[in-house]
Order: structure tokens, then sequence, then C-alpha cells
């Protein structure tokens, strides 16, 4: 079987064939680790300990002879507002600095299940809040592809980890572009997956009938394999019902797939930006997919709908933040009113309190109809465009992010146009629907462009298949920048 | 008085389920502090709250015990506030879809109170002050409650207490709650206000929060109305205001004006899917509804030939009247069975904790079973009642207690021996009944019933003993 791209594949043989035993990948890559994150800062916390435990344990199962399982001692990491009984979680806020969970997300349950490697946390925007890492207590995370660049965000340390080498996958969380954004940004894939496929069960929520975990790897199959191993109804997350597997289905032929051109997405693209997407149409075309040229005039209320509906849930999901039973708790105070004030306007950044603010505000008395409630009819519309518009495709093709990665510092000063980069990213929350981004080319300056393939509800494997078909098409052209894995 | 007052009511019940609304924890009350806790229902960040079913069920029961529609198709939302009890900063409750509504509650007065709704929602923990300092107690966060509100048609503070007490009465029958206010398991705010006679409009009220005795509800709601209608009289307005009692200077005092009233911002909870009940669930509900304290009081009366106050007094806590119900299994005078509950079980379970747990030392079918002797001519009532003194007393089944021979009575012979040793040991007796202490008549025949071990029959007994009394003359 040809599975040249998939990583995890390429480590799980050279384990089980003995080529390298688990401890030695682990301890490359917590070396790589040591030596390039200072540069990048993709991580914010290394568990050398846990994974070289995790490792051990590996080595010993593959003395005896055990079958190995699909994910065992591959390295990968979490994003930071990933629960980890243990090992501080602290969604890079300084308000849950010293947090340490009692508990594990049911994502890293499933992984360690399986004996997946922890090389440690990642870094992120504060509360996921942020569109280039930089909103980060640890200051933001570097692009891989120039230092002088962000990885994109909130998921970036995630991305800059995985297209550094410095991780084999991580796990991220898409709340309006946060998994999709930073794989475009880093030129890897990212899978944004259905609402209520994957478990939120411990995922430390910025907006929670938004917010999604899903993977972050260096090729399609990856992002399949582990979609399929976290993709699994769970109890404790009433909203999560689980996915169908989608790893199985890559090499089915797309002939006479319809995939769906939607103007709207492609308003205020760069041209550069635009010429990729352009071509990976083509690509498209030439493996006998059908264009449809469709338009859906709802997508242009994406934005405010958006920030309207994440920055409410925001609000009230961050309100237990008071000092009072664990994270940061202010030095200095009177009494419990002065406590929770300041606890809560040093705790938090900026970002954070604008949208805490903002949240409050929508959800006021007298507001309330204006903001919040007009923004969740304007929700329902949105996720009725998208059923009319998947009458007439199967996937949707986008870019994934109208622009490429943004210098370093630049993110902060416009805050209202950083938010724009959200716009082809965002509908697809609102909706509840899966989308991959996955790299096509490069734009002038040599920095990755992401191509978005949307599905419908559940249809992750449609969506992978799509991108896989493509990603097989072009990868000799479009990969070659990204270094493969570790030196082995 | 010339103002007539409107008051609603809002109450709040703890559900008797074994586990929390929203975890697998322990809803036991007490407990060493913060031991009934989970990562759930202590608010850790990323934890996600899951529905316990029995609180829907337990919700519906109460709302079909009330006479409400069930909602087929309701919510949870969230009501953000800050207070260190709250460890999410939002209580789950319900705002505008709770899962019953449109019910009422039947005053003995004919009056019916209107319930607006009743949703579910979890409770908060507990701060405690100790020597300066502050404590909080999560052991109580996460118990389930339903809050109750009632439309403003109480129109007295002896209504209000009914209302509550039938509440109370009802939701222990279906077995959703102990509703004991001691324990806070039940709690009242108060709405009042008051306006002139005649006048259809409503005043400004006030709202007195927590009420948990039954007493001090009364007193609160009488010391309220006495305060705005001294404010009405001397042509001056009613804040709109959040108050409490106090108990000691027997006042209330405000929390809260109308503007400082907190802004919740509700909105649906997004981590909680939309809460189905199907018609075949309400339909079964229904179907296992106990029969309810009113219909059963009717019952009582109109077929088992009760006085009002007895059937009253058997209804009001479902333990003692399902004991009453299988004791009358058979048996063809009820009304002897009850005044043997009334009259010589009540007296050994003295408070309302041990009437609701009626735990007494003998079975039903032990009680029926004596009771079954006196209808079939085999003991007389004054046997009955000593036997069963001694069933309470040692737990054993009159069988052990009474022998044939007792139950065979006593012959016309030997009554007359018995009665005239009475009168022949007993001269000074007999000389104070002749002198007119009809007194010393009653100790006479105790000393026949005594000699007979309980089998004489007293009128018998009587009408010989004065008899014979004369004699001596």
């Amino acid at each position: 079987m040809e599975t040249t791209y998939s990583q995890i594949k390429r480590i799980s043989q050279l384990l089980s064939s003995k080529q390298i035993s688990c401890t030695e990948l682990t301890q490359k890559y917590l070396e790589k680790i040591h030596a390039e994150n200072p540069v990048l800062n993709a991580y914010v916390k290394v568990t050398d300990d846990v994974a070289l435990e995790t490792a051990k344990a590996v080595d010993q199962r593959i003395q005896r002879g055990d079958h190995l399982l699909p994910l065992e001692g591959v390295p990968m990491t979490l994003k930071d507002n990933i629960s980890t009984r243990n090992i501080e979680t602290t969604c890079c806020s300084k308000i849950l600095s010293g947090y340490t969970p009692i508990y594990d997300a049911t994502v890293w349950e499933l992984l360690q299940n399986q004996n997946t490697v922890l090389l440690g946390k990642t870094n992120m925007d504060e509360f996921a809040m942020g569109s280039s890492c930089e909103t980060s207590c640890f200051g933001g995370a570097k692009n891989p592809h120039n230092t002088d660049y962000v990885a994109g965000g909130s998921s970036g340390g995630g991305a800059s980890a995985v297209a550094g080498n410095l991780a084999a996958f991580a796990l991220g969380s898409d709340t309006g572009g946060s998994i999709r954004q930073p794989a475009s940004f880093c030129g890897i894939v990212g899978l944004k997956p259905t609402y209520g496929s994957v478990s939120r069960y411990g995922l430390i929520a910025y907006a929670s009938s938004f917010d999604q975990i899903g993977p972050i790897t260096t090729s399609v199959e990856d992002a399949a394999l582990v979609y399929d191993a976290i993709s699994l109804q769970d109890s404790m997350d009433s909203t999560c019902r689980g996915g169908s597997p989608a790893s199985m289905t890559l090499m089915d032929d797309i002939k006479g797939m319809k995939i769906g051109i939607v103007k709207e997405y492609f308003a205020g693209i760069r041209d550069d930006v635009r010429a990729q997407i352009d071509q990976a149409i083509q690509v498209y075309e030439s493996l006998g997919a059908q264009i449809v040229r469709l338009s859906m005039p709802e997508i242009k209320y994406g934005l405010p709908v958006y920030y309207i509906l994440a920055c409410a849930e925001a609000s009230s999901n961050l309100g237990r933040y008071d000092g009072i039973r664990y994270g940061y708790k202010t030095a200095h105070y009177n009494d419990i009113n002065e406590m929770v004030r300041k606890t809560r306007s040093e705790g938090f950044g900026e970002e954070v309190k604008h949208r805490i603010l903002l949240g409050t505000y929508v959800l006021s008395a007298g507001y309330y109809d204006a903001y919040y409630k007009k923004a969740q009819n304007l929700r329902g519309m949105i996720v009725r465009s998208f059923q009319n518009t998947f009458q007439n495709c199967d996937v949707i093709l986008a870019p994934t992010v109208p622009m490429t990665a943004f210098q370093s510092g630049s993110a902060v000063k416009d805050p209202v146009e950083t938010y724009q980069t959200d716009l082809c990213t965002v509908p697809v929350n609102i909706a509840g629907l899966p989308a991959v981004s996955i790299p096509c080319g490069f734009d002038s300056k040599g920095l990755p462009v992401g191509l978005q393939i949307i599905g419908n509800s559940f249809c992750e494997a449609t969506i992978l298949n799509a991108a896989y078909q493509y990603e097989a098409a072009t990868r000799t052209e479009t990969f070659q920048a990204v270094n493969m894995g570790v030196q082995l | 008085m010339k103002y007539e007052l409107v008051s609603g009511l809002e109450t709040h019940v703890e559900l008797s389920t074994n586990t929390k609304i929203f975890c697998s924890c322990t809803t036991e009350f007490g407990g060493e502090q913060n031991t009934h806790c989970c990562p759930i229902c202590i608010g850790l960040p990323g934890t996600l709250p899951k529905l316990n079913e029995k609180v829907v069920d337990y919700a519906i029961m109460a709302g079909l015990a009330t006479n409400c529609e069930i909602s087929p198709i309701s919510k949870m939302d969230r009501k953000n506030y800050c207070y260190p009890d709250l460890p999410k900063a939002y209580q789950i409750s319900q705002y505008d879809m709770p899962l019953c509504k449109n019910g009422y509650i039947e005053l003995s007065n004919g009056r019916k109170i209107g319930i607006t709704r009743i949703h579910i929602e979890e409770d908060a923990g507990k701060l405690i002050h100790q020597r300066g300092n502050t404590y909080v107690d999560y052991n109580r966060g996460g118990v389930p409650l339903i809050e109750i509100v009632s439309e403003p048609d109480i129109r007295s503070v002896e209504e209000a207490r009914e209302y509550v007490e039938k509440l109370q009465m009802i939701m222990r029958y279906i077995g959703v709650s102990d509703c004991k206010m001691q324990e806070g398991s039940l709690r009242c705010d108060v709405n009042i206000s008051l306006r002139p006679v005649g006048q259809e409009e409503f005043g400004t009220r006030t709202e007195i929060k927590n009420m948990n005795s039954f007493t001090y509800m009364e007193k609160a709601m009488r010391y309220e109305i006495s305060r705005q209608a001294d404010l009405l009289d001397s042509g001056e307005a009613i804040t709109q205001e959040t108050l409490r009692y106090l108990v000691e200077e027997d006042r209330t005092e405000s929390m809260r004006g109308k503007e400082d009233a907190n802004d919740y911002r509700y909105f649906r909870e997004p981590d909680l899917v939309t809460i189905e009940v199907s018609q075949e669930k309400i339909d079964y509900f229904r179907s296992i509804l106990p029969e309810l304290p009113d219909p059963k009081r009717h019952r009582y009366v109109e077929e088992l030939g009760l006085p009002e106050t007895d059937a009253a007094m058997l209804v009001k806590y479902r333990k003692i009247a399902e004991y009453f119900e299988a004791a009358c299994q058979e048996v063809s005078n009820p009304k002897v069975v009850a005044n043997c509950i009334i009259g010589q079980v009540f007296r050994r379970v003295e408070n309302e904790t041990e009437k609701e747990a009626f735990q007494i030392s003998i079975p039903p079918q032990y009680l029926r079973d004596l009771v079954l002797l006196l209808d079939q001519g085999k003991i007389k009532m004054n046997l009955l009642k000593s036997t069963l003194e001694k069933m309470l007393d040692t737990g054993k089944p009159a069988s052990e207690l009474i022998s044939e021979s007792d139950m065979g009575g006593i012959d016309e012979d030997t009554l007359h021996q018995l009665c005239s040793e009475a009168i022949a040991n007993n001269p000074n007796a007999v000389a104070d009944y002749l002198g007119g202490k009809e007194k010393a008549l009653k100790s006479l025949l105790g000393h026949v019933m005594k000699n007979s071990r309980g089998r004489a029959d007293a009128v018998e007994a009587e009408k010989l003993l004065i008899q014979l009394a004369n004699e001596t003359k």
C-alpha cells in the first residue's frame, strides 16, 4: 500500500519493524523541541517525563510482539485548552496560571488508550481568542516557513509544531477557524470536524456552540486517522454523537463529484491567493469533478453573527474565573468584590476583555433583541443556506483565508481588520459543518496558501476523500517545502 | 381592612433524586463539606453538564400532580450572575420554555390558585461564615430543584399557608421531594402587593426572599401587609424591591431595589440538547401517579364514611394513608381502623418527621387481623384497645397476645360473679357511688375488667354493677 504521505503510518511501520524504538524516536523529538522551540515558541510546556514513560510502555509492548494500535507510539501535542490531568492547562492565560486539572479531557483519554506519546502542550491565543496566536500570555508562536511571520491562530502552537516537525500531529480546537487558519498559514492539514462528532468534554470552553476539537497533521490521511480515533460518542458530552470513519474511503474516485464554488467566499481575496485556488479548481476538474458556480448571500453576515454569538457565550463561559477556586488570584484586596474585579482585570488579556465586554453587552436587557436574538435568527438563515447549497453540490471549495500569514506584531494594530481574516472560516462554525484546510501552493513571498473543502454535516469522509485526491495529484509540487518528519 | 392582598409565590422544591442534576454525585443532605462534589458540579474548566433523566421524570410528575400541561419540547438556559456559591457564574435553569405550565392547586375554600409554570434548575452551594472568614461548601451545588411559580391569585395569609402546605403534601405524596422546610428542601419567595378593595389593577409589589418556615412566612407576610397598608394610608408609594425577613426583629428589610435588579442575561445553554417529552411518557407518568390527598380524603369521607377531620388526618402523610388502607382490607367498619390509628398509633409518632416516615412496630395486617376479631364478635372494643397497646409495645400479632378463651368472652353467670365480687370487695366505692359520685362506678368497672382480663362486655357489666350496688342499699 502506498502510504508515503502518512507520517503516522510511517512511524508505526518503523516502530513495529523495530527500525527505531519509541524511546529513541521520542528522544529525537524532544531534542528537536528543546533546540528549536526557543525560536518557534510552539510549545508552552514540554512533558518529557510523560512522553518517555509512554514510550517505554510502547517499547515493552513491541518487545512482547503486541500488535500496535493505529496511533500507538506516535509523538504528538495537545493545545493548551485541552484538560490533562496533573499537567498544567492554562489556555495561555495568566488567569489560569498554575491550574492543573484533576481530570482528563475525553480526547486525551482516547489518545492515552492508544498509547500516543504526549510531547507537550502547545501555544494558542488566550482562551482561543485571536487569529495570530499573539494574544497568548506566553507570546505568539512563529511560522516555521518564515519566523518573522505568525503561525496563525488560535491553534498556532500546534500548527507551528507540526509544520516545524516538532510533533507528528497536534490536536487543536476550532471555534471560528482556529484549526484551519493556522494550518493554512503553516502549509499543513487542519480538520474542523462536524459539531458533535468529537467530544468537547475537557476542552476549556470559549464558545460552546461553536467549539470543536480536531487534528492538525502533515497529510490528509493522518487527519483521517486521528479523526477516526477521536470521533466517538461520549456520554460526558450531550452534544456529541460521534462521527463515521473517514480513513478507509480516501482512495475513492471523485469522478462526477459536484464541487460548489460559492462566489461570496472570494470577496476580498488577495490575487496571489486566488490564483492558487483557481489552480486547485483546475486540478479537481482534471480529476473528473464537476464544478458548480453558486451564491450564498447570507455568508456576508457570518462575521457579525460569529462575533456576537461567540462573544455572548464566552462572556458566560469565562465568568467562573474569579480567583476563588483555582488559577490566578490578585495579591491585594479588601473584600470579595475587589478580589474578583482585580483578579479578572489583571488575569485576562486585552482581547479576552474586549470579547467578554462585547458578549455581556449583546446579552444585556435592552440590547438582547437587537444583537443576540437577531444574530441567532441569522445563524438559522446561514444554516439553511448551507442546506440548500448542499442540494446542488457535494462539497464546497473555498480559500481557507483570503490571504497568507501576516507579519508578527501586525495583528494587534487593527483588530477589526484581523477579524476579517476569519471571513471564510466562520460560516462553517456557525452551521456546525466539517471543513478541512489543505496546502495548495505558495504566495509571492513563499508563504503557504490554504484550500478549504467544506462538507455537509457528518460528511468528513467526503471532504477528506476530496482532499486526499487533490493531495495525491499535487503533492510533489506543493509539499516540497515541508520537511517530512524527524530525520530518521 | 380596606385593602385586598394580592400575592403570588415562587416555591423551590429540592427533588429527592439519588444523584445531582448534571453529574452523578450524591444529593444526600449533610456530609462533610465539599465531599459530595466532582469536576462537573464544582464547574471546573472544560466540564460539561449531563442532564439526569430522573430530574425530568420527577418534574413531569410534579406537573401532572398540580394539573399542569407538560411541554413536549423544552430547553435549558443559563442564568448568569456572579456569586461565590455559584462556581460556573451561571445557574443552569429554564427561562422561556419551562417543562410544565398552566396548572393549579385547589384550596379548601374552593378557590383555585393558578400555577404559571414549573421549571427545573440546579441549586447553588452554601456560604459558611466563620471567624470573620467566608467559606463555601459545594455539596448542595447541583442538587436538582423545581421552581413552582404561582399566579398572583392568593388573597390571604391563610391561603398562602394552605397553598404551600398542599404543595408540600402533594410533592411528598408523589415521592419527588421530602419538602423539609427546616433543611431547605422547600423554600418560598413571597410576592406581596395591596390594592383597595374593588380595584382591578394590581398595586406595586415587593418580594420577600427565602421563607423557610410556615410560621416565619405568616409573620413576614403579616408584617409586610401592615407596612404596605400604613404607607398607602399615609399616601406614600410602595417601592418595588426585594426584601429579607429579620426573624428576631419581626420585620422586613430591603435587600435591593428595582434598579439594582440583576440582569441575568439569559440565553440557551449550549452544552445541553433540547428536552423532548413524548406523549407516551406523559401518559405513563399519569398512569403511575398515586391517588392524591384531595381525592383520597374525599373518598374516605364518601365511601368509607369517615368524618372529614379524621380523613384529613389520615391523608396528610402518604405512608399513613397507605397503612390505613392496608389495614382496612376486608374490614367491615373502616372507622374502627381509623380510630385505632388516630387514637392509639398517633400517640407513638409525635412529630412531623416521624409521621412522614411512619415506622411503627406492627405491620398493617396485624391491625387488620385485630379489627377482624371485633368484626367477628370474638372480642369487645375494650379488649381490642388493650391488645393494640400490647401489640404496639411488643410488635407481636394479636394471636400471640390473646388466647382462644379470651376471645370467647364470658358467660352471664361469670359476669354476675365478677360484678358481685367487685361490689363486695369495694364497699367504699359502692358507698361513694350511692352517695352520688359517678366516678366510683368506673372504678368498680375497672375491677371487673381487670379480673376478666378484658373479656367482659363493659356495657353489660356497668348495667349489672348499677343494679347490684342499688341492691346493697
